[in-house]
């Protein structure tokens, strides 16, 4: 079974009277533990795109399958919950939350989205803590950290629930580029270590040299799927 | 659930200083009932106590017509010796009622000898009226005070003891038609001086009841009216139901009813201030009501609209939209129970305040009545549940608003 697997979808947006086709005829398949870069230039549907995968945004049309789950059949509930169960994010801006510490928004999903035992859940934390390697970290509030640390952070907020597949959107386009390539090491090596599939949409050639399949989008057309020059993990 | 609070909690000290005012909002809110409540609730406790205490009763019984034509203080509708008798022991045997007074009423002429005025008494047992109006005594400005009269005296009205310069033991003559229309005088003594309980024109004035028989020249046990005390002042209204069916529900041969009965509160004008008084209460209530409404909902529509791309991200990462209302109204919950605590404690201790340093107040002729607010545990269950309730509500929709955002725009939102 693959992780993901879209067939034939489409999105459209109606913008006034113009019906606005984001995505067109998209058919593609993602196994696990991949590491797969959606590139393309602004507009071309990334972003749609990894919104689908992500449940955040049903197709127009066509079957789309997340973990066997055709996310067209879910209710707002059903897929809330599915999203924390099966889906991380990394997001562009890190979107932490400011009133909690690191150690707390790590936490949070394991509290507000899947109810874990308090030992299990500390135990778990200080895992992906130590994981991304901002242990020492974990009593700080988000205004006290760098970018790239808080970019761990949400790394490791997108683990802790053992999700099997994180979507990151953009996510080195506000780091500098030593940051940036270290998030994207501690991205591979979760992946190793864990057997997380990563999906991004990116414009950063740091991102896509290290992607083991490229999709290539054009007017939401998806025009190219190509092996990267990542390594490859079997 | 607990995280849930912790999280609230840390969002409202995010914005200390919109936290810090809209919470003093709802204090004073609180503060400003919860005195007003206590305050005005002494007020009408006190008076009513003045007025059914020291003159009224609770309950009176009549005969039927009397209270309609009770200006003119007819003689003609007293309650016969015998009904007074059954009164007396259906009175007796309920468990409610703690004393009861039969009384006489008059309209007499009053003689200093050399002048001549009017005057309205009442006739009573001294015993039976110490234990239904126990205040009564303490109206008696001057002159004796224990066994508040007795036979061949008079309390005579303050204007009375002016107007015509009548001294405690001067000798004065009382002049009253018989329910016969025939003339009878009666030498007296003024015994004291007794204080109007509303103002300087009180004309009511306190003799025996038996003086007045022989006076009427009455031969029977008769009287106009039985003024009753409860031992609780809480049971009005069932009191007054039972007695609304026995004696009350007894009919004549024509089939009409024999007796009245009335509480103090169809009988004393104040009844209208108090209901003005509670009428107020509700108001001040509508407006604490507001008050939290408006603030609650304002600071919550300004915290969703603030926070909604961290909306979109909790609701990204899997929180139901179950949860992020429950967040949001818990903000609203913590905010409302944070003004409404620190309100009942300022309250408690303003409350403590006043009765410590003894507020006074005049009502009538009555100087200096001390004021002891006080404000009962579930008058403040009240307020508080209400502010509770209403900074729910006033959450609601603002927490309805970001449960239902859709994530994508959320996440987009700058």
């Amino acid at each position: 079974m693959h992780l993901v697997e879209s067939s034939n979808i489409t999105k459209t947006y109606q913008m006034g009277e113009i019906t606005v086709e984001a995505i067109q005829n998209v058919s593609f398949t993602i196994d696990k533990s991949s590491f797969v870069a959606f590139v393309g230039p602004s507009g071309s549907g990334k972003s749609t795109l990894l919104n689908m995968i992500g449940c955040l945004d049903p197709p127009t049309s066509g079957i789309l399958k997340v973990v066997g789950q055709d996310i067209g059949d879910m209710g707002k509930n059903q897929v809330a919950g599915f999203r924390g169960e099966h889906i991380g994010f990394v997001f562009q801006d890190f979107n932490l939350i400011p009133v909690l510490s690191v150690f707390e928004n790590v936490e949070y999903p394991l509290i507000m989205v899947q109810n874990w035992h308090k030992d299990k859940r500390k135990k778990r934390v200080n895992e992906l803590l130590e994981a991304v390697g901002i242990a020492d970290q974990a009593d700080k509030f988000p205004s006290q950290i760098s970018g790239g640390q808080k970019q761990r952070v949400a790394v490791a907020r997108a683990l802790v629930t053992n999700a099997p597949l994180v979507l990151a959107d953009e996510p080195t386009a506000n780091l500098d580029r030593k940051s940036a390539e270290r998030i994207i090491e501690l991205m591979k090596k979760m992946r190793d270590e864990f057997g997380t599939t990563f999906i991004f949409s990116t414009h950063d050639q740091r991102v896509v040299k290290n992607a083991e399949i490229i999709f290539t989008l054009e007017d939401g057309r998806l025009i190219r799927k190509e092996d990267g020059k990542g390594d490859n993990h079997e | 659930m607990n995280n849930v609070l912790k999280i609230a909690a840390r969002n409202l000290w995010r914005y200390k200083r919109r936290t810090l005012l809209t919470s003093i909002l709802i204090t004073l809110g609180v503060v400003s009932v919860l005195l007003f409540i206590s305050v005005s609730g002494s007020f009408k406790n006190m008076m009513v106590g003045q007025i059914t205490d020291s003159m009224l009763g609770h309950i009176q019984i009549h005969k039927k017509g009397y209270l309609s034509s009770m200006d003119s203080l007819p003689l003609d509708k007293n309650l016969t010796e015998q009904q007074l008798k059954k009164i007396s022991r259906l009175l007796k045997d309920n468990p409610d009622i703690e004393a009861f007074s039969p009384r006489i009423r008059i309209g007499a002429m009053f003689s200093n000898f050399s002048e001549t005025t009017n005057i309205r008494l009442s006739a009573v047992n001294p015993e039976m009226e110490m234990e239904t109006v126990p205040l009564l005594a303490s109206r008696i400005i001057k002159g004796k005070k224990d066994g508040l009269i007795g036979r061949g005296e008079i309390l005579i009205p303050e204007l009375i003891a002016k107007g015509m310069k009548v001294k405690i033991g001067d000798s004065i003559v009382l002049v009253a038609n018989n329910k016969a229309g025939s003339v009878n005088g009666q030498t007296f003594t003024v015994r004291g001086i007794l204080e109007g309980i509303v103002g300087p024109g009180g004309r009511d004035g306190v003799m025996h009841i038996e003086d007045a028989r022989e006076l009427l020249r009455i031969e029977s046990k008769e009287a106009c009216e039985v003024a009753i005390r409860l031992k609780n002042m809480n049971r009005l209204d069932a009191v007054y139901a039972q007695l609304k069916q026995a004696p009350g529900s007894r009919t004549n041969k024509k089939g009409k009813p024999v007796f009245e009965i009335h509480t103090w509160e169809k009988l004393s004008p104040f009844f209208n201030i108090a209901r003005m008084i509670d009428l107020m209460t509700l108001f001040i209530k509508v407006m604490l009501v507001a008050i939290v409404l408006v603030s609650i909902m304002n600071v919550m529509i300004m915290a969703v609209y603030e926070r909604i791309n961290e909306i979109g991200t909790i609701a990204a990462i899997g929180t139901s939209p179950g949860k992020i209302l429950a967040l949001f109204v818990t903000e609203g919950l913590l905010l409302g129970v944070l003004g409404t605590v620190i309100g009942i404690g300022l309250s408690l201790a303003g409350i403590a305040w006043m009765n410590v340093s003894g507020l006074s107040f005049d009502f009538g002729r009555q100087k200096g009545l001390l004021l002891s607010p006080t404000i009962s545990v579930p008058e403040i269950l009240v307020v508080g549940g209400i502010v509770v309730a209403i900074a729910v509500l006033g959450s609601l929709q603002p927490a309805i608003k970001a449960a239902r955002m859709d994530p994508i725009k959320a996440l987009r939102h700058v």
